[in-house]
């Protein structure tokens, strides 16, 4: 591969609780092209969440190396890691502050990072997401959830990002939400050129997202795969097989 | 096949500032010893027509009907003493979060050894041996340490099978499964559907599928009933859902991204307010 826009390097994660260590990330590597996107598949548990808020230093990188335009990131991440890298929640209900007006919500950032034209960027971002001018002034409650997560979406794309770390973007809206939210992503990501890494449980909505994907299963890669592969179920390992079946639906009994 | 539970013309209402509010529209369908799918997005009655056939529409919601019968029993003049003889040991229903719907403050075990109320001829060891038994048929690994485990000490898919044993522990005729696999994993949620398979086929269990998944219901359930607004808009076989009439029961087919790749943009559910009547 040429260009590298994000990479991971044998990326470990541990948390100590109490007298317990739980090692979340077992030694993750891959790299993301500029204007990929990238997918990691995993059941819960398996540590694809943390590898996300690895990136972001929301949580401890414990072992390896994550790298940005080829260079190493410090930790605390600095103001100009969070221009460039942007993330948005699984839970549109839990991700938006419930007293802040959407006006708040797309405000902030930029008055954090000390953006101009800020009424003709928070317009502009509404826009973008198919939200009309009505719902600027709007309290999260007085929204659905898929117009939340366009909100959140919003949010993140305000500051013109290079890189939207997706954590389960559409897991918990509705069918016919999920694939407007996905139209969507998919939309502005050809228009902008951005950088995706979506993480998901499910394997048809990262088949149809992404390029490349992995398949994590307690804290390490399995497997590394094209979607391509995936839709022509050319798993390499059993894991994945596994997976792939189940998400075909219901059978009665274990294929042999 | 004779049926098990009829349902005719349910109507489930809640007050609200802007008047009643009709949540459950005039819903028919009978229940044999099946597998009945009811699938639909959020808000489309699906939850409270469930609810309201076990009569447990929260207040001051109000659920009404022409017929509710559970094997012969007249649900809708059913006395407390008669739903307690029903719910928990012949109909039972399974919901969708652990965390809400296990008791906190008691063990695993204890709220199973419950569930049994075991009679004179059965004794605690007996029950808790049963109880052993279910928590291992609903592929619990270690059942001993479950068994004296909290809710709190589990993990959601290890809770919601806690709650599935305790649900079947009875083996009830009727159980109402609202959404009972959303929460877990998709290899563990092929295991739990196992269990309910077997439990349909080997007792002759009737089984109402309440779920959102269109996909998981159609290769499930054996009957589908697909709900829009309040109302059944689509009644068909589940080996049949390719060939769906319903614009809505199509759309929801549609939009839904395939591992084997598809449509760019995928197509979206256009609404039509006729659907709702």
């Amino acid at each position: 591969m040429g260009e590298v826009k994000l990479s991971v390097d044998g990326l470990h994660v541990t948390f100590h609780r109490g007298g317990d260590t739980v090692h979340a990330v077992r030694g993750v590597s891959f790299a993301v092209a500029p204007g990929e996107s990238f997918g990691i598949v995993g059941e819960s548990g398996s540590g694809k969440s943390t590898v996300l808020r690895a990136i972001c230093g929301l949580a401890p990188t414990t072992r390896g190396q994550i790298a940005l335009d080829g260079a190493p990131l410090g930790s605390p991440r600095g103001a100009a890691f969070f221009r460039s890298v942007q993330m948005v929640f699984q839970d549109p209900y839990a991700s938006l502050h419930p007293r802040h007006p959407i006006d708040r919500v797309l405000s902030e950032p930029l008055a954090i990072h000390r953006f101009d034209r800020r009424e003709e960027r928070i317009e502009q971002a509404l826009r973008d997401v198919g939200l009309g001018h009505e719902f600027r002034f709007r309290y999260p409650h007085q929204l659905s959830g898929g117009q939340r997560q366009r909100v959140a979406v919003a949010r993140a794309l305000i500051l013109e990002p290079s890189v939207l770390l997706l954590d389960e973007p559409t897991s918990a809206l509705d069918a016919s939400i999920q694939a407007e939210v996905l139209n969507l992503l998919d939309r502005l990501r050809a228009e902008r050129g951005l950088t995706y890494v979506m993480v998901s449980h499910d394997l048809a909505v990262v088949a149809h997202m992404c390029d490349r994907l992995i398949v994590m299963q307690h804290g390490l890669a399995v497997e590394q795969l094209t979607s391509q592969a995936l839709a022509a179920h050319r798993a390499e390992t059993e894991y994945t097989r596994k997976l792939l079946s189940a998400s075909e639906g219901y059978t009665p009994a274990e294929a042999p | 096949m004779s049926d098990l539970l009829t349902v005719e013309d349910l109507r489930v209402t809640f007050p609200t500032r802007q008047g009643p509010s009709e949540v459950v529209r005039g819903v028919s369908f009978t229940l044999g010893r099946e597998r009945l799918g009811i699938v639909g997005e959020s808000g489309s009655g699906k939850s409270q027509t469930g609810r309201a056939i076990l009569g447990l529409t929260p207040p001051p919601g109000l659920a009404v009907a022409r017929r509710l019968e559970f094997d012969g029993i007249d649900l809708r003049r059913a006395t407390a003493r008669t739903w307690r003889a029903l719910r928990g040991t012949r109909m039972t229903m399974v919901m969708q979060d652990p965390k809400f719907s296990l008791n906190p403050v008691m063990t695993i075990g204890r709220q199973l050894l419950e569930a049994l109320k075991f009679g004179a001829d059965e004794t605690r060891r007996e029950a808790k041996d049963r109880a052993l038994a279910m928590l291992e048929a609903v592929q619990i690994r270690d059942p001993e340490r479950v068994f004296r485990a909290y809710p709190h000490e589990l993990s959601g898919g290890m809770g919601q099978r806690a709650m599935i044993a305790m649900m079947l522990v009875t083996e009830p005729d009727l159980l109402i499964a609202d959404e009972p696999t959303s929460a877990l994993d998709v290899t563990v949620q092929v295991e739990v559907l196992r269990i309910l398979d077997r439990l349909v086929r080997e007792r002759g269990m009737g089984l109402i599928f309440i779920s959102h998944d269109l996909r998981l219901v159609s290769s499930f359930c054996d009957r589908v009933l697909v709900m829009y607004a309040g109302h059944v808009v689509e009644e068909l076989r589940a080996s049949e859902l390719s060939k769906a009439q319903h614009p809505y029961t199509r759309g929801l087919m549609n939009c839904l991204p395939k591992i084997e790749g598809g449509i760019r943009p995928l197509p979206v559910l256009e609404r039509d307010a006729a659907w709702a009547r």
